[in-house]
């Protein structure tokens, strides 16, 4: 059997044109679209189905050299489906002309909303993440703090006993000394020794007081890095969430735009 | 017995003629002729289960020509079983629009478009189910596709009308690719009778039998919203007028699966296809039910549900068991009630409240707990917990998965029961949100959603762009609607709030939209949709006697699960069928 290839080529053709329309955006080409899939369909079925032959009318034409008329009429039933369907679709177009001035097919806003929240809730997220990061370095800088706090404390309170322990010594050793040398010495040597001793005990005082204020300047000092660390942070943070906000936003704006753009009758047709 | 076939056909067709002519008037007559017609339907259904359960396939042939040629009508077990659940559920729907189109005032339009475009619908699906030829199967495909086309852009509101665009150029496609199956057959077989097909597509080259077998597959597994081509079920489902949406669920992506069945079945029985339709059911339960927990609106939340669990029908079938079978007739038949039953109370809780997201749902257990019951049933059915008939058809599923061995298969028994226990998250956070919770404030308070653009609104329709501030005009005419509010919310707070007796005129007089209790809110339409605490009788009369079906499988189980084994060795035995149409001579 030979295989008749225009018709089949311009079939090709028709469906190959019909399906680019259909897959355009304006109601109007789709139209188009799909009476070129049907007409292409339909040529297809009276070629593929069998060879040609005379028209299938008893009386006129002898029964064997009659083409198959059940094709034919199933190609009739198709185009009386495609024609009903043709104005159904006209009728579409035309309210949606009458609704919008326009008859494009717009996207579905249930789909761009569960998008856009999906996009908040990772943004959400992302900032709730940070969030519990920060909470955690302030705890740990807490902790630190207090440890240290802990530390000077307790080594203030050895160094007191200490102190208290050798001035405890030092009186015990002076007066077993003036038990032993009593009489030997002059009382004014006594004093001198005891002022003496006076003063020393003076100097060691002011030293460790000086040493104890040093050590608290020290500390005042960290806290207040501390703070300012923890301001930087937050500032940070802040400004991390408002950018986030920002950006969220700003998707919505042109989510808007681009559905006022497309709903704009202005700017019909130029795509 | 044979005269009858055609009649779930016919009738329905007549009835739409008939309707047609009347148009808008005579209320009662043309309420009478739906119910009336629909019921005969059923009755005429159950006698064609009966009968081709006890004697075999039923054959009539259409004006009297013999089988190869003419176009035959086959009644076997699938055909009836389909056809008879098909036909309960599609009286059910008709009911609850009615109650539906009655309560907001609306007779002209429901009556003179969208039962007559449902009447043609039903005689779409009932001769897809019966039909033995692959040309009338086409036939039937427009026809029922032509009536939803109506049914979904009702109202011609613009986001129906983006919906319908998705929609009709999606069945367009498929349809176009339908025809181009049937030139390939009819130029490699000569003959578009499918009990002649399943003969002569056996001795043709290998390659030519994939072609056919994948064209027609493609096109029933657009029709069934089988994953790679399920994206346009969500979009545009969940617009159309509730029980449109619910009779979709139910029956049209069902008639899809049926034609798989079919196809896979009889005219191409072990054919090379089974692992890629394994993989398409493991990918539409996951992927399906993944977008469904994704959803906060209920009605999608359901069709991302509905697309997920065609996935366990076309597992079944790829099984090509006797049992794998079995199990997807069984659960095929269990989920055309479910879906349905899920799909009528969404749209009852838009009556209700105006809206079924659940960011703005809220308590509706105790605003309606005739509502949330029925709500929870089927909802717990669906995920398949035990008694109940989803958990029977998973259990059927599953076994027959287990029989099968093959790793492929146990994969796909594992993603079932995966695809089951999302089903139960999405579902029971839908619970918790919109039923468990203590309402957000700003939940309105009370009352049915009446969709008043059909018929009060078109007339405005013509005044264009003047649409949304006519609808808000009686409104703030209407005094403050703070204090309608609360009046609400009032009644409401009552014990039995929602049984509490009222005339339907109180709720909204005619002509006066914004009166009384009722309350306008924005519609997924972006119309005004008023909402009042009394819902129908009918309405929740349909709604229960679905979900009472629903349940009653689990009393059944056994004589259906029987039944449908039965059915799947006719199917898979081929003879029964072929010889029925072509004569046992054959």
């Amino acid at each position: 059997m030979s295989v008749p290839l225009l018709p089949i080529a311009a079939s090709a053709t028709l469906v190959a044109a019909g399906a680019s329309l259909l897959l355009e955006r304006s109601l109007v080409r789709l139209l188009a679209g799909v009476i070129l899939l049907g007409n292409g369909v339909n040529l297809l079925i009276v070629t593929v189905s069998g060879p040609p032959g005379d028209p299938p009318i008893l009386g006129r034409s002898a029964p064997g050299r009659m083409a198959d008329p059940l094709p034919q009429a199933m190609v009739l039933t198709s185009i009386v489906i495609t024609m009903g369907v043709t104005a159904f679709l006209l009728s579409m177009v035309h309210r949606s002309w009458q609704l919008t001035g326009g008859d494009e097919v717009q996207d579905d806003t249930e789909d761009r909303r569960v998008r856009l929240r999906s996009q908040h809730d990772e943004i959400a997220e992302a900032v709730r993440e940070r969030r519990r990061a920060y909470r955690r370095l302030v705890a740990g800088q807490r902790a630190e703090l207090a440890r240290l706090n802990a530390a000077r404390h307790e080594r203030e309170h050895r160094e007191a006993r200490e102190m208290r322990r050798r001035i405890d010594e030092v009186g015990a050793e002076l007066d077993r000394w003036v038990r032993e040398h009593g009489e030997a010495l002059p009382p004014e040597r006594i004093a001198e020794r005891r002022a003496e001793a006076r003063r020393a005990e003076e100097e060691s005082r002011r030293e460790r007081h000086e040493r104890v204020r040093r050590i608290r300047e020290d500390f005042a000092r960290r806290e207040r890095e501390l703070a300012e660390h923890e301001r930087e942070v937050r500032e940070r943070l802040k400004a991390r969430r408002r950018e986030a906000r920002e950006r969220m936003r700003a998707a919505i704006r042109a989510d808007r735009a681009r559905q006022a753009r497309a709903e704009d009758p202005d700017l019909e047709g130029d795509d | 017995m044979e005269s009858l076939i055609p009649v779930p056909v016919v009738l329905p067709l007549l009835a739409a003629a008939l309707k047609l002519a009347i148009g808008g008037r005579l209320r009662r007559t043309q309420a009478f002729i739906s119910v009336g017609t629909l019921a005969v339907v059923l009755a005429v259904s159950l006698v064609l289960l009966v009968a081709a359960d006890r004697q075999g396939p039923l054959v009539t042939n259409a004006g009297g020509w013999p089988a190869p040629f003419g176009i035959s009508l086959v009644a076997d077990r699938l055909a009836t079983v389909m056809l008879t659940v098909s036909s309960a559920v599609t009286l059910c729907v008709m009911v609850f629009s009615q109650a539906q189109a009655y309560a907001d005032q609306e007779q002209a339009a429901p009556l003179a478009i969208f039962h007559p475009a449902y009447l043609i619908m039903s005689a779409g699906v009932s001769d897809a189910f019966l039909t033995g030829d692959l040309f009338n199967l086409f036939v039937a495909f427009e026809m029922l596709l032509s009536g939803s086309y109506v049914l979904l852009t009702f109202g011609g509101t613009e986001s129906r009308v983006r919906a319908g665009a998705t929609y009709a150029v999606v069945a367009l496609v498929s349809s176009m690719l339908f025809l181009v199956a049937i030139a390939v057959t009819y130029g490699a077989t000569g003959t578009v009778s499918m009990a002649q097909l399943a003969e002569r597509f056996t001795p043709l080259p290998g390659s030519v039998r994939l072609l056919v077998e994948l064209t027609l597959l493609l096109v029933f597994v657009v029709k069934a919203a089988v994953f790679p081509m399920s994206g346009w079920l969500p979009d545009s489902y969940p617009t159309a007028p509730a029980p449109a949406t619910a009779l979709f669920a139910g029956l049209l992506t069902k008639v899809g699966v049926y034609s798989i069945i079919r196809l896979e079945a009889l005219l191409f029985p072990g054919g090379p296809v089974g692992g890629l339709l394994m993989w398409a059911a493991l990918a539409t339960m996951l992927l399906g039910v993944l977008g469904a927990a994704a959803q906060t609106d209920i009605k999608r939340m359901l069709s991302f549900t509905l697309v997920s669990h065609i996935g366990y029908m076309v597992f079944g079938v790829a099984l090509f068991s006797v049992g794998g079978v079995a199990g997807a007739v069984l659960y095929t038949v269990h989920h055309i009630t479910v879906q349905t039953s899920l799909f009528l109370v969404a749209g009852m809780i838009e009556r209700r409240t105006g809206t079924t997201s659940v960011d703005r749902l809220g308590g509706l257990l105790g605003l309606a707990p005739l509502i949330s019951v029925l709500f929870f049933i089927p909802a717990m059915n669906l995920a398949g917990i035990p008694p109940m008939s989803g958990f029977l058809g998973k259990l059927a599923l599953v076994r027959a998965g287990v029989a099968d061995g093959s790793p492929m298969a146990l994969t796909l028994v594992a993603g079932g029961l995966v695809t089951s226990l999302l089903t139960l998250y999405a579902v029971a956070m839908t619970w918790n949100r919109a039923f468990w919770r203590t309402p957000p404030p700003d939940v309105p308070g009370a009352g049915t959603v009446l969709e008043g653009e059909e018929s009060t609104e078109d007339e405005e329709g013509p005044e264009g762009a003047e649409g949304p501030e006519g609808a808000e005009s009686p409104e703030g005419a209407g005094g403050s609607e703070g204090a309608e509010g609360s009046g609400e919310r009032g009644g409401p707070g009552g014990p039995g709030g929602p049984d509490e007796p009222r005339g339907p005129g109180e709720i909204r007089g005619p002509g006066e939209p914004g009166a009384g209790r009722a309350r306008g809110t924005e519609g997924i339409t972006g119309r005004e949709i008023v909402t009042s605490v009394r819902m129908p009788p009918p309405m929740i009369g349909a709604t229960a006697a679905l979900v009472a079906l629903g349940l009653s499988y689990t009393v059944l189980a056994g004589p259906l699960s029987a039944f449908t084994v039965r059915t799947a060795a006719e199917l898979l035995a081929r003879r029964p069928y072929i010889s029925a149409v072509l004569g046992s001579g054959r």
